[in-house]
């Protein structure tokens, strides 16, 4: 940082200036490098999905593909680094140290950019949940290189071999490709369920390197007091349903969010609402589903009296089957349901919970 | 011991508005109001609610062209004390990156007149959802960096202490942490003030401070705007419609029942694993 300016503050890491680098000088950063997300014991779903699309980009480059694992080491990130081979990961760097116990910012965006320093991969991609977003921002600040948020499609540009990294833009009524060209790495976060899920592959085997880290505790000013778990796991769940009901506005009051929630019940499933919904205050903004929400990925997801915006489209259109309840036949969800039944929400979800309920009862007595 | 914060905020086009042109695919602003962003409403409330009970200094800044003065006289009549504006040609086509570079350096040069003890940012914008500007600030000022705070548990400005909830993947971290910081709040953990008429009167006549770079205190000119910034936007353009449009399942002259039946029978002979596995 210029020095004729105090600093705010005492211990201000140095952010890099940004470098324009030559040809000669990209050319040393290779590799694909996906973060895995690993927290309080578990890895975040989304790592897997960016290593199947990882897998991808590194065909592509003909470079190889490593996961980054930062824990506590133990049984919990042991595991995390053999499932990331099983999900295609070509190698495994790992850092342990007792510090990375729990994700906080500072320890973490210091070995996570320590390791890039080191190892210099051309693509380095998280999860955009709350702690890949943190982690991301902090890491690409230091490291003074281009960080494209919410990717919705990536892939690579032949002509410069760069990252063409695609997310909706003002409000998700657009697209736009974005590349960093004369920085390395090129950084970027993809949502949960916006890529697929690769195939695990249990008889997968790959390098597991274990990289030095200099952390220590009393350099962490960020203390951990507790740690309190969500009483509705089901707001969790959202993104990872295999069924989702939805409603918008077209269900004309709040009260008729009961509809959804019937038929979401009888069909183990977990429900939600379109952003207009959530702005007008009818629902948490946990349960809204479309880009600036949570992206779906369900095998069936039901959506009735939703309209269908671009912003919307983009969270849902992973779905296998799309039925769109709708009195509007031209509203744009049309465009892209499997089925459209025309008519009004209020009078088809309860026919539709009650056929389904019939059939069970049915089934059962059969 | 009263606090100094300064609370980030951008003048964004209210998206609930916005529409692309049918034809040329480009974004139709005229017309579209403008508003503050509604993450950094949040955030704003929180140092509001800080400068209740502890007596707090709240200075709002913004980055943008100068009707963005209009946003920042918003947030005074919302009890803000006084409001800077850093507006300038060079920081125009600035990414996420060159936007912290130049905040950054505008909170340095507040900070050698009054030291900062608070950063407060919104969660995201609404416009470019990056969440990406906060971080960026945090890491270049050395400030703690708390992100997607639920709730302010405590803020101890002798001891300089601060308890905070964080949100997690399903739970909420709480976290001890030092002043000085920067905050970002979630959606939900507030709502904004009404406007005092006292302060909306304080609003109107108050005047914007306007500063350039060189008042900003910034000295490197390549670390702005376009050529500060890694990332280069190299195409926008409308998602492609879909090939296979709706089958249409008519609910004219059928019952609702009917409707359903017929709905259901598609499910059955086109899609036999999901009947099986995902419906009852």
């Amino acid at each position: 940082m210029s020095g004729e300016h105090e600093a705010a503050t005492s211990t201000a890491p140095a952010a890099a200036a940004p470098r324009r680098a030559d040809g000669a000088d990209l050319r040393g950063w290779r590799g694909v490098w996906v973060y895995v997300e690993l927290e309080r014991g578990r890895v975040h779903p989304v790592s897997w999905e960016l290593l199947g699309e990882g897998r991808k980009l590194a065909d592509h480059l003909g470079v190889p593909l490593s996961g980054i694992v930062l824990g506590p080491g133990g049984e919990a990130t042991r595991q995390a680094c053999a499932e990331a081979i099983r999900h295609g990961a070509d190698e495994v760097r790992v850092a342990c140290d007792p510090v990375l116990e729990h994700y906080r910012t500072d320890p973490y965006a210091q070995a996570l950019t320590s390791l890039v320093q080191r190892g210099q991969p051309e693509i380095l991609l998280l999860g955009a949940t709350t702690l890949g977003r943190d982690l991301a921002g902090a890491v690409a600040t230091t490291l003074g290189t281009g960080l494209t948020a919410d990717c919705t499609e990536l892939r690579i540009d032949d002509e410069t071999r760069s990252l063409a990294a695609t997310r909706p833009t003002f409000g998700g009524t657009l697209l736009c490709t974005i590349h960093t060209l004369e920085y390395r790495p090129q950084m970027a976060t993809v949502r949960p369920r916006v890529m697929a899920m690769p195939k695990r592959d249990p008889q997968r085997t790959g390098a597991i390197v274990e990289e030095a880290v200099t952390l220590a505790e009393d350099d962490v000013v960020t203390k951990i007091l507790s740690y309190i778990q969500d009483a509705d796991a089901g707001k969790a769940q959202l993104a990872y349903a295999d069924v989702v009901v939805a409603g918008g506005r077209g269900l004309g009051k709040p009260e008729n969010f009961q509809l959804v929630q019937e038929l979401a019940a009888l069909l183990g499933g977990e429900w939600g609402g379109s952003r207009p919904v959530v702005q007008a205050g009818w629902l948490g903004a946990d349960r809204q589903i479309g880009q600036t929400g949570q992206t779906i990925r369900p095998r069936l997801y039901i959506a009735a009296g939703i309209s269908g915006a671009i912003q919307h489209r983009v969270g849902v259109e992973g779905a296998d089957v799309i039925i769109a309840i709708n009195s509007d036949p031209k509203a744009p969800i049309m465009e892209f349901a499997t089925y459209g039944v025309v008519g009004d929400a209020l009078q088809i979800l309860p026919a539709l919970t009650d056929a389904l309920r019939e059939r069970q009862a049915l089934r059962a007595a059969a | 011991m009263s606090l100094h914060i300064v609370a980030c905020i951008k003048q964004v086009p209210d998206s609930s508005q916005i529409r692309v042109h049918p034809v040329t695919n480009t974004i139709m602003r005229q017309g579209v109001p403008a508003v503050v962003n509604p993450f950094d409403l949040v955030s704003l409330e929180e140092a509001l609610r800080l400068k209740d009970r502890f007596g707090a200094h709240v200075t709002v800044l913004s980055m943008g062209p100068k009707m963005a003065a209009e946003a920042l006289k918003k947030c005074i009549s919302y009890g803000a004390d006084d409001a800077i504006l850093i507006t300038d040609r060079v920081f125009a086509g600035s990414d996420t990156l060159a936007t912290s570079y130049a905040l950054s350096s505008a909170i340095r040069t507040i900070a050698a007149s009054r030291p900062v003890d608070m950063v407060f940012c919104g969660k995201q914008t609404i416009d470019g959802d990056t969440a990406q500007v906060g971080p960026g600030i945090a890491r270049r000022l050395g400030l703690q960096q708390l992100t997607y705070v639920s709730r302010i548990e405590s803020v101890d400005p002798v001891a300089r202490e601060i308890v905070v909830h964080r949100r997690a993947e399903g739970g909420v971290q709480v976290l001890q942490s030092r002043l000085p910081c920067l905050v970002t709040m979630m959606e939900g953990a507030n709502t904004i003030r009404f406007a005092g008429m006292d302060d909306m009167f304080r609003a109107a006549r108050c005047e914007v401070q306007e500063w350039d770079h060189k008042a900003a205190g910034i000295t490197e000119l390549a670390r702005c705007g376009l050529k500060g910034s890694p990332t280069v936007v190299k195409k926008v353009f409308a998602p492609q419609p879909r090939a296979n449009k709706a089958e249409i399942i008519d609910t004219a002259g059928r019952s609702a029942r009917e409707s359903v039946q017929a709905l259901l029978e598609r499910l059955g002979s086109r899609h036999p694993g999901l009947e099986a596995e995902a419906l009852p």
